[in-house]
């Protein structure tokens, strides 16, 4: 069983706040981290090697530096790390990202199972998984919340919804996107770290994967970002105050209406 | 391509500094240095530039964008009108109330689409949100979501019509369905718009989305591909009023059945027995966290859910906890809510939970702690013990809510 999990290296969210004074984003340090989903689903993938076999594989696109998030990967038990990374990536939208990376997994060989999170924690598109299953021509099943079954061939999985879950059953190869619910993500072992040191992983670049220059990149994004701002930070108001019972006669009084009209 | 910094123009102030959201950029020397492993040519700092020295170059006709002649093929207004169980689902007539604006604004038709196994009623329903056109098209292979046929189906419609805008809800349907039809195609999608507006002159879509959990915003345009398409957060545009004698024209299509093949097979829909409302469909949700002490608690809070017509949303905190299922939980790894009141009771506030829920209508926290983070979030706070307040104002509500 050889399966690919994709992870993206992002700022840990917490470093990201608003200066009220002049309303723009503080970045404190510059630490960056797995993205959190991307755990659930490297998880999944130890675990379904631990069972069956075979073996998984780490990719990720990204800058340079994007390699410790694959050492990280080796850490937990992954064998081998991809990492995507050329100038003319830079700017890529979701559709430049789900192409690139599609055409890095048609280089890796072949392969039974892609595993995504269900996002990425910046982004928060969740547009990447399903681009790259249909970049190659595979089934897809998103926010997967539990695997029921799976061989060699076939899958049978829990999608989760807005109103419970479907129980999906697919052939392999299959690409899946997880969410939190799927697992625990274990923490890497000390052998896990040791190994991950001297693990080889593999850098390419647009050649290498053979990406066609028109479709990388700003260049090949159909989508542009214009503009970014902060919004206005949500103002805190009014604390009642009183007793119990007057705090909660003056609540029910704000909000009785808005509260009938939603019956 | 790439971006330059004009040097005989920076006067090194460091406004494009603060601006950059991804810590790209420093000043050395009084000269804005832009690392190029971190940029990604976002337009931050290009904005916030007051000297005009920062130029992205973005002069790169690719051989796959669309011509002007080829962009004007493209007309009308799509929305996906997604069903469950035959029934429209609420977010479509949101997206018919913003669509109408939109297509009035580049004057062209508001078209729905309507893939199942029969439309039967709801076609009027279309109609009447303001719909000029309905396509349907009926299959039992339809009748319950799968990426494939789904995602085939709306791929030729799309072909064949050439629509200029494309919206469908931002819900699991949506985000699963939609990306796909997107990366089939070669067009841009937006994921999780929470502003849609026109930029006359050259009929563009501007997209507007939160990123980083809602700590940014960004506007996204698709300049040279269509159709534009966007997913659009429930809950946030208000719906299309109803008109009950407004009428339309319906094109039924019929599509090879080689189409509608699907790899995925659908064994079992299974429902969350727990709750009856959904937390991403619910007007009011009353929400819990460590505060609540334990799983037992969570009875309080489903009591006034109960009264209010409303769900019980939870924090992460709570869920990591075992006290809740994990379909509960609001905030950054669990699901972004905006209801029109959001009660959140011993819940502290960390930034996380704030990014699922902080576009709620009302907030209201209560919380024994008049340090915590969520007064400063919460349009009405009460500082107190949540085992007293809560099932007071669950008594309250039930009588007041009997009245009326």
């Amino acid at each position: 069983m050889n399966t690919i999990v994709c992870i993206k290296q992002v700022p840990e969210t917490t470093d990201i706040k608003i200066d009220p004074q002049t309303n723009t984003l503080i970045r404190e340090g510059a630490s960056s981290i797995i993205n959190p989903f991307d755990m659930y689903a490297l998880e999944e993938a130890i675990r379904i090697k631990e069972k069956l076999g075979g073996q998984v594989s780490v990719i990720s696109m990204g800058p340079p530096q994007a390699e410790a998030a694959l050492r990280e990967a080796i850490a937990l038990g992954c064998d081998q790390g991809v990492l995507i990374s050329d100038r003319a990536f830079a700017g890529s939208d979701t559709w430049a990202t789900s192409y690139t990376l599609a055409k890095a997994i048609r280089k890796m060989g072949k392969f039974d199972l892609v595993i995504c999170g269900k996002q990425a924690m910046d982004g928060d598109t969740a547009q990447v998984g399903p681009g790259i299953a249909v970049q190659l021509n595979i089934p897809q099943i998103t926010y997967v919340k539990k695997i029921e079954s799976i061989d060699q061939n076939l899958a049978r999985v829990e999608r989760m919804t807005e109103f419970g879950y479907e129980v999906i059953e697919t052939p392999l190869p299959c690409l899946f996107t997880v969410v939190k619910e799927i697992n625990e993500p274990r923490l890497p072992s000390l052998k896990g770290k040791m190994r991950a040191k001297s693990a080889q992983v593999n850098i390419w670049n647009s050649k290498d994967i053979q990406a066609d220059p028109e479709r990388i990149g700003l260049k090949g994004s159909p989508t542009q970002v214009i503009k970014i701002f902060t919004p206005q930070p949500r103002k805190g108001g009014q604390i009642l105050q009183g007793s119990t019972e007057e705090v909660v006669d003056k609540l029910a009084n704000i909000l009785k209406d808005i509260a009938a009209g939603c019956k | 391509m790439g971006i330059e910094i004009l040097k005989d123009k920076c006067t090194g102030c460091k406004l494009c500094l603060k601006a950059c959201p991804f810590g790209a950029i420093s000043v050395e020397d009084k000269l804005a240095v832009i690392d190029l492993a971190k940029c990604t040519l976002c337009n931050a700092c290009v904005d916030a530039c007051k000297a005009g020295a920062i130029v992205i170059k973005k002069d790169l006709a690719s051989s796959h964008r669309l011509n002007s002649e080829e962009l004007a093929q493209y007309k009308d207004v799509w929305v996906f009108a997604e069903q469950r169980n035959g029934v429209v689902q609420s977010v479509v007539y949101e997206l018919l109330g913003k669509g109408r604006e939109l297509a009035n604004r580049l004057g062209v038709n508001l078209c729905a689409v309507y893939l199942g196994e029969s439309v039967g009623d709801q076609l009027k329903q279309l109609f009447r949100r303001g719909a000029d056109l309905v396509y349907v098209v009926e299959s039992p292979k339809l009748k319950d979501y799968l990426s494939e046929p789904y995602s085939n189906v709306l791929t030729q419609l799309i072909l064949e019509h050439k629509p200029e805008i494309v919206l469908c809800g931002a819900t699991s349907l949506g985000r699963s369905l939609i990306p796909r039809v997107a990366a089939v195609i070669a067009t841009g999608l937006t994921a999780d718009c929470t502003g849609l507006e026109i930029e006359q002159e050259q009929r563009i879509l501007l997209q507007t989305r939160p990123a980083f959990g809602g700590n940014i915003m960004a506007t996204i345009i698709c300049p040279h591909h269509r159709p534009q398409m966007a997913t659009v957060r429930h809950k946030v545009m208000p719906e299309a009023a109803a008109d009950s004698l407004a009428e339309g024209r319906v094109i039924k299509k019929y599509i090879a059945e080689d189409k509608l093949i699907s790899r995925t097979k659908l064994i079992d829909v299974a429902k969350e027995v727990e709750t009856t409302v959904n937390i991403t469909e619910a007007n009011i949700i009353v929400s819990g966290g460590r505060g609540l002490q334990g799983p037992q608690n969570f009875k309080l809070l489903q009591d006034l859910a109960l009264v209010l017509g409303g769900a019980v949303g939870a924090s992460r905190a709570a869920v990591d906890s075992d006290w809740i299922s994990y379909s509960h939980q609001v905030g950054q790894t669990g699901k972004t809510v905006c209801p029109k009141i959001y009660i959140a009771c011993g819940i502290s506030g960390q930034i996380q939970h704030l990014a699922g829920m902080q576009s709620s209508e009302i907030i209201v926290a209560i919380n024994k702690d008049p340090q915590a983070p969520i007064f400063s979030t919460a349009t009405y706070g009460i500082v107190g013990d949540i085992f007293e307040v809560v099932p007071a104002l669950t008594a309250k509500f039930k009588q007041i809510l009997r009245k009326s």
